[in-house]
């Protein structure tokens, strides 16, 4: 229950920050949702069995898979944030800023029909 | 049997390591592909000869006992997959090195490092494996992306990576889920787990909505025509050939496995796959560059990959898988003419273009051959992938996808036939004008700055692409051999395949049979 309601909050928290402007933010939210993601792997794995998972060691071993698991996960988490950052910080040099929404001005080129010559119109008339 | 399995994963590690350390030396790295080529193509070869009468192969890595050592296996799919987006890498390099883009020193460890993730995604057979060989072909993928470092491709490289991160750390939510009720990641235990465990359908549910994300398709498409044509033209002819395709193929994968003959689903996968092959074909009707064209068509031909899904037959399979392997070469051979015209020219706009086929009637060739195919004109592979779809279509009486087969192939020839007048046909105007090129488009030598904490290197301007660059209007003879020549010889493979295609279906079909029933693929993942 415990890890259902953290893996809750921090999931929250991160859809709200994924959602601002700031490249920065959307950092910070993918934190969060990494961490949500982390937690959810151990839950996965029974929170409540604890003892080291060694041959021979006493009590309710724990699962060794999911713990590998979060591992892997919070190291790749960690590399991209880290890329996603480095990105943030040399945009604001190319940019100017770290706006994402500020991008939409520069949409793709559209096909439109060519512009009407009007002096070529007049001189026809 | 296990070199062969792992050689395709490992090799491009060990080249990207020696393209770092050999990072100012241009030789040495072409070298290394160059031997990393004949490696994966060699081994790709021979999964397709140990799997071409519908067996499989796995092995353990590390020799770990079965159950914790992380599996490796390959059935028909895996093999196929393999040796054709290998392939396609292989001429996507020629274009490269021709083009002048490998020049970055960091060009080729990258591409390395993204042909072991698709490879690894390819081959392995446990979940989270296939996680980490993603992620890895998405790091690979994130660096090349971003890679010149303009303010384009900071915009695209900020969109990509926060969508790919997302569907990402839905893909390890997913795992999660389906770990905790199944308590497996081993594909051979995950056979069949909806009906003992019917709850891990949600996990998977998820992984596939992440999957489809990555794959394309339609409503999260999104980004890719967004961001595929911001990056070099040769960067996105590897993106074409391997990214989506690695989600096509984990599609199809966990189809088998998960779903296999369920039909519960199959009505809305084959909705999906219809409604992408119609909001991707009606967006590239509406853009006005080459490369912005092919790209948004990159999303509507995800939409014929993925058709089987929905027509979960052998004959579905089959003609999906069929039309997979010649699309992989036909698509890459079109972006590799859109990269030619770049260069050339210093423009992919379509009203700044014309006349091109006066000056180059050779390029016009490499593009008309391969449109033609894409539309699924005869005698061309790409008529006989689509006979075979529709065929399987009407077969399982799903008249509605069979009618866009043949609707969006109509849609596909019009944005085709638009590209071809707009490039190809026409008065040459300023930008495709052979004499009086300095005045018309003076060539721009603008350093631009390398990601932070590069090594500060400048690149040519004709190579940065998204801005109307400076253009190369005579390259040497050897660059334009190697620039159209991929894409001739894709050319006249597309023309071979399409009249004589039996061998290759033949090829195919028990791969498609080991889809539908992967006991094979099971038994040897478990008993490795």
């Amino acid at each position: 229950m415990t890890a259902a309601i953290i893996v809750g909050m921090l999931a929250a928290g991160g859809t709200y920050l994924i959602l601002q402007r700031g490249i920065v933010r959307m950092a910070l939210g993918f934190v969060l949702l990494g961490h949500a993601a982390t937690t959810l792997l151990i839950a996965s794995g029974g929170v409540a069995r604890r003892a080291v998972p060694f041959i021979g060691a006493e009590g309710d071993l724990a699962d060794p898979l999911p713990q590998a698991f979060a591992l892997t996960a919070i190291v790749i988490s960690f590399g991209i944030t880290a890329f996603l950052l480095t990105l943030a910080f040399h945009g604001r040099d190319v940019l100017g800023h770290d706006d994402v929404e500020a991008s939409v001005d520069q949409a793709p080129p559209i096909d439109r029909a060519p512009p009407i010559d009007r002096d070529a119109q007049d001189r026809n008339r | 049997m296990s070199t062969l399995l792992v050689a395709p994963f490992v090799a491009p590690l060990l080249a990207a390591a020696i393209g770092l350390l050999a990072r100012s030396w241009r030789g040495v790295q072409r070298t290394v592909t160059g031997v990393l080529m004949l490696v994966v193509l060699g081994s790709g070869v021979g999964l397709v000869t140990a799997t071409r009468d519908g067996a499989a192969v796995a092995t353990r890595i590390g020799d770990w006992p079965s159950g914790l050592a992380i599996p490796f296996a390959a059935d028909g799919l895996s093999a196929i997959m393999v040796l054709t987006t290998g392939t396609m890498t292989l001429l996507a390099l020629v274009f490269a090195a021709a083009n002048g883009e490998d020049e970055h020193q960091l060009f080729h460890p990258l591409v390395a490092v993204l042909l072991a993730g698709v490879f690894g995604s390819f081959l392995t057979a446990d979940l989270f494996n296939l996680f980490v060989t993603f992620e890895v072909m998405l790091i690979g993928s994130y660096v090349l992306l971003t890679l010149r470092g303009g303010g384009t491709q900071v915009r695209a490289g900020t969109l990509y990576v926060t969508v790919n991160l997302l569907a990402s750390t839905l893909f390890v939510l997913g795992i999660a889920l389906v770990y905790g009720t199944a308590g497996t990641v081993n594909f051979a235990d995950l056979a069949g787990i909806t009906e003992q465990v019917p709850t891990s359908l949600v996990g998977f549910g998820v992984i596939f909505t992440a999957v489809s994300v990555k794959a394309g398709l339609v409503p999260l498409h999104g980004w890719l025509p967004r961001t595929y044509t911001t990056c070099g033209p040769a960067v996105t002819v590897l993106f074409s050939a391997l990214l989506t395709k690695a989600g096509v193929y984990v599609l199809l994968r966990l189809s088998s496995l998960v779903l296999g003959s369920d039909v519960t689903w199959r009505p809305l996968l084959l909705g999906v796959a219809v409604l992408t092959m119609v909001v991707g074909v009606l967006g590239a009707v509406g853009r006005g560059d080459m490369r912005g064209i092919l790209t948004f068509h990159m999303v509507s031909q995800v939409g014929y990959l993925v058709l089987p899904l929905g027509i979960w037959s052998v004959a579905g399979i089959t003609a999906g898988l069929f039309y997979l392997v010649q699309y992989v070469l036909v698509k890459g051979a079109l972006l590799i003419v859109a990269g030619t015209v770049e260069r050339l020219t210093g423009t992919g706009v379509l009203s700044e273009l014309g006349g091109l086929g006066r000056s180059r009637p050779w390029l016009m060739v490499a593009f008309v051959v391969p449109a033609l195919t894409l539309a699924g004109l005869p005698p061309s592979s790409g008529f006989l992938g689509k006979v075979l779809l529709l065929r399987a279509a009407f077969d399982d009486a799903h008249w509605l996808a069979g009618a866009a087969i043949v609707l969006v192939s109509l849609l596909t020839l019009l944005s085709m036939v638009k590209i071809f007048t707009g490039v190809f046909w026409g008065t040459p105007t300023a930008a495709t004008s052979t004499a009086g090129t300095s005045a018309a488009a003076p060539p721009r030598r603008t350093p631009v700055p390398v990601v932070a904490g590069g090594s500060g290197d400048t690149v040519p301007a004709h190579l940065e692409p998204g801005a109307p660059a400076g253009r190369d209007v005579d390259p040497p003879g050897w660059r334009m051999v190697g620039m159209v020549g991929p894409a001739l010889l894709v050319a006249a493979l597309t023309l071979v395949i399409g009249v004589a295609g039996q061998p290759l279906i033949e090829l195919i079909e028990p791969a498609a049979r080991t889809l539908i029933d992967p006991t094979p693929y099971l038994e040897a993942v478990r008993s490795a």
